[in-house]
């Protein structure tokens, strides 16, 4: 690739030996967690790098298009829990297509009426009127659902499809939702779209917790369906046991580690494919013209760019590959747990990525992506390390001591935001620039 | 009698918990808006700051609680507020110093201050955290009780009770010297004309010899005792606790934005407008329709429009509305 000259791809075997010294200081087992996270953080640092190293977009919202890709996880793979669609999942789809109804009449009444006051009342009656009516089915449905054996489902359940399906999927409902919020803030002001998706991120986050119905609320859904075999299973197998007797490895740590190899090799097609194909479009007529409007919008729109659009494809675009990153990271996780959703980790985190690594550069996202990630795990343990070699030389009871350990998990937060600080001062085109 | 009750279970668990948040936003908001009209950006760090100032006046607080120093009935908290207003000052005129002010030089683009705030939300994220910790904090004392419940059903006869705290009182009562003397600063002094000349027009304002270091300098002392004050109250009131702080960031710009970025004015409206909104549009209705409604009549169901989880949805409810339909918001405020 022209893109990766020999200093970047230095800069790649560095991470990669950050990567190896972990397999060999810490085990294999962590190295590879950490390198299919990271893997994931590139992805979302590939879609976060798109809105806003092409166009310049801001989203601080990654937090609820990730979280979007894990409820299409548990909506596509999940089997279906049959009681409780017959209890009342029909009457709460019916109430969701009434709510929505209600929202498209008032828009139909918005746009064909003639201002005036009684455009004004008719659309406070339907609003009303419609809010009334959605609750009334909606509610009654909810709890029919709910009530059907709650410790152990209480909820509508899923297709029971493929997982991987779900990485599309997720993708899907982040696009969907990258939409709506779009159409309303983009073209106003770039800090407009930052509270925007600051908000959808915070909403998405309270309705999975909320709504038990759709994924268990804060009653998490576990036991996803995988695409990789079972360690059990691999454990039970005579070829495995045999093949993992050749390489002088015993069954339980030849296993752990052969299902992550199979979920890296997963996310790696994904990674190329997206790299490829982002790669493609930066180079292309398309990313020339994103490029002239990221930079300076009144010329491009004076060139007949459609300067608006164009920014909603690029922000539904890049909130797609935010979605089908979250899908694949709850696939890895095989549970969906609403309250682990932090913006920090999930959405500034990301940021960071983008920036250290390199905005405007597909590879940059992608070495920002795992150096950070690393970064963000290994943090832990280094400043738990420094903190009882500043208290070695302390009294074994002494209220500092202790006070200092306990907050060395801290540190990451202090680490990061002082790496973000000083990568946009002294070097704010990242480790791998912009051509 | 049954309309007095309802006004009062009205009063109650509505109107006088949405003043006392609603003053409590619109101190943050003010915060949020003078830093966009002078400095020019939306700065992500400001739950932060809050959640710093109050932090160390929680500190200096057990300090003097400590040392066996009290208001009476009023909190000790109040005593400290002022050290950790000077504190969180000198906070945030270094972070000038160290991150903004090479921005300004450079004439950046207002997005990269805002990556910069990000930045500077995570140290200060860590900071807090690594000082006192996740958890909550109670450091409330003195009364606890303007008026109870209990003296109020004793007092006029009513079924129902009203509780005013002094938390809440205070929050009203500070609030308004914070405003009034921010107005009287903005309006009256050289300093503050200065301040407003530069947010206008900055060009017109350099050249008639307003030192821009100077603005920005007063600028950050403000924010810091609003943001402080803020902090401080929003804890007395409820508690103190760093996560909720960041979280407040959003409701905080909603009230900035809804009243028009850059209007002090709209601030102070857009904060009542999110604190009203969102507290009645989560609050259980059931009580007051009950008294008002004839006997036999009582409604079955809560009536509660939104669950209370909801209640950011609401802020970003009318911020899409806002955004929607008058972009500058309810007063005018700048775009850029």
């Amino acid at each position: 690739m022209k893109t990766m000259g020999p200093k970047h791809m230095l800069l790649f075997g560095l991470v990669g030996i950050l990567f190896i010294g972990t397999g060999f200081v810490q085990s294999w087992n962590t190295a590879l967690t950490i390198f299919n996270m990271g893997l994931i953080s590139a992805i979302m640092a590939l879609g976060v790098n798109m809105q806003w190293g092409y166009a310049g977009l801001f989203n601080v919202g990654v937090m609820g298009f990730v979280a979007l890709g894990g409820l299409a996880a548990v909506l596509v793979s999940m089997p279906p829990v049959n009681e409780a669609w017959a209890a009342g999942g029909l009457q709460v789809l019916l109430g969701l297509v009434l709510g929505a109804a209600t929202i498209v009449g008032a828009i139909l009444v918005w746009s064909k009426m003639p201002p005036g006051r009684l455009r004004g009342l008719a659309i406070t009656v339907i609003l009303v009127a419609g809010f009334f009516i959605f609750r009334a089915v909606f509610d009654a449905g909810v709890d029919a659902v709910e009530s059907v054996d709650p410790a152990l489902t209480g909820y509508l359940g899923g297709l029971g499809l493929p997982v991987v399906l779900a990485w599309p999927v997720g993708g899907l409902l982040a696009a969907g939702a990258a939409w709506i919020i779009g159409k309303t803030a983009l073209g106003l002001r770039s800090d407009y779209l930052a509270i925007a998706t600051l908000g959808i991120a915070e909403i998405v986050i309270a309705v999975l917790k909320n709504e038990d119905w759709l994924a268990r609320g804060v009653k998490n859904v576990t036991g996803l369906p995988r695409p990789v075999p079972y360690e059990i299973d691999l454990q039970a197998n005579e070829n495995f046991l045999a093949l993992a007797q050749n390489v002088g490895s015993d069954p339980v740590t030849a296993s752990t580690i052969t299902v992550k190899l199979a979920y890296a090799a997963l996310f790696i097609v994904v990674l190329l494919a997206l790299i490829w194909l982002s790669e493609k479009a930066l180079n292309s007529p398309w990313g020339r013209m994103m490029r002239a409007i990221r930079d300076n919008e009144i010329s491009a729109s004076a060139m007949g760019k459609n300067v608006k659009a164009r920014h909603l494809q690029i922000f539904i675009l890049g909130s797609a590959v935010c979605g089908l990153a979250g899908a694949m990271m709850t696939t890895l996780d095989g549970q969906l747990v609403p309250g682990t959703y932090q913006p920090l980790r999930f959405t500034f985190l990301i940021w960071v990525m983008v920036i250290v690594g390199g905005s405007g550069n597909n590879w940059g996202a992608v070495l920002g992506g795992f150096l950070i990630w690393w970064l963000w795990i290994q943090v832990e343990p280094i400043g738990l390390f420094l903190m009882q070699t500043i208290t070695a030389g302390m009294a074994e009871d002494s209220g500092l001591r202790e006070h200092l350990l306990d907050s060395a998990a801290h540190m990451r937060l202090l680490t990061m935001g002082l790496i973000l600080l000083l990568v946009l001062r002294f070097s704010p085109r990242g480790l791998i620039p912009e051509r | 009698m049954d309309f007095l009750n309802a006004i009062v279970a009205l009063a109650n668990f509505v109107i006088i918990p949405a003043t006392a948040y609603g003053a409590q936003l619109a101190l943050g908001a003010l915060g949020v808006t003078l830093i966009y009209g002078i400095l020019r950006f939306s700065n992500f760090a400001h739950g932060d700051t809050m959640a710093f100032g109050a932090m160390v006046t929680i500190l200096v607080t057990w300090m003097l609680q400590g040392a066996g120093v009290s208001l009476g009935p009023l909190p000790t908290a109040l005593l400290a507020l002022p050290i950790g207003i000077a504190a969180t000052g000198l906070l945030l005129i270094g972070t000038d110093r160290v991150v903004y002010r090479f921005y300004r030089a450079q004439k950046a683009k207002p997005v990269i201050y805002v990556i910069a705030s990000l930045g500077v939300m995570f140290i200060l994220n860590g900071i807090v955290r690594f000082i006192i910790g996740v958890d909550d904090q109670r450091f409330a004392d003195g009364e606890r009780f303007i008026i109870s419940a209990r003296n109020f059903r004793e007092m006029t006869g009513l079924d129902e009770g009203l509780a005013f705290r002094t938390s809440q009182g205070l929050t009203i009562v500070v609030a308004i010297i914070a405003v009034a003397l921010l107005f009287w600063f903005l309006n009256r002094t050289r300093t503050g004309k200065s301040m407003r000349a530069f947010s206008d027009n900055e060009d017109l304002a350099l050249l008639s010899g307003i030192n821009p270091e100077r603005v920005v300098l007063y600028t950050w002392l403000i924010v810091a005792a609003l943001a402080t004050t803020a902090g401080v109250l929003y804890g007395l009131d409820k508690s103190f606790k760093p996560f909720t702080y960041f979280q407040l960031l959003l409701p905080i710009f909603a009230s900035a934005i809804v009243g028009g970025l850059g209007n002090p004015l709209g601030a102070i409206l857009g904060g009542f407008v999110i604190a009203f909104s969102e507290i009645s549009v989560t609050y259980a209705f059931r009580k007051v329709v009950g008294y008002l409604a004839p006997e036999g009549w009582e409604p079955a169901g809560l009536l509660q429009l939104l669950s209370t989880d909801y209640k950011f949805a609401v802020s970003f409810g009318i911020l899409l509305i806002v955004l929607l339909f008058r972009p500058t918001g309810i007063m005018k405020g700048k775009s850029i």
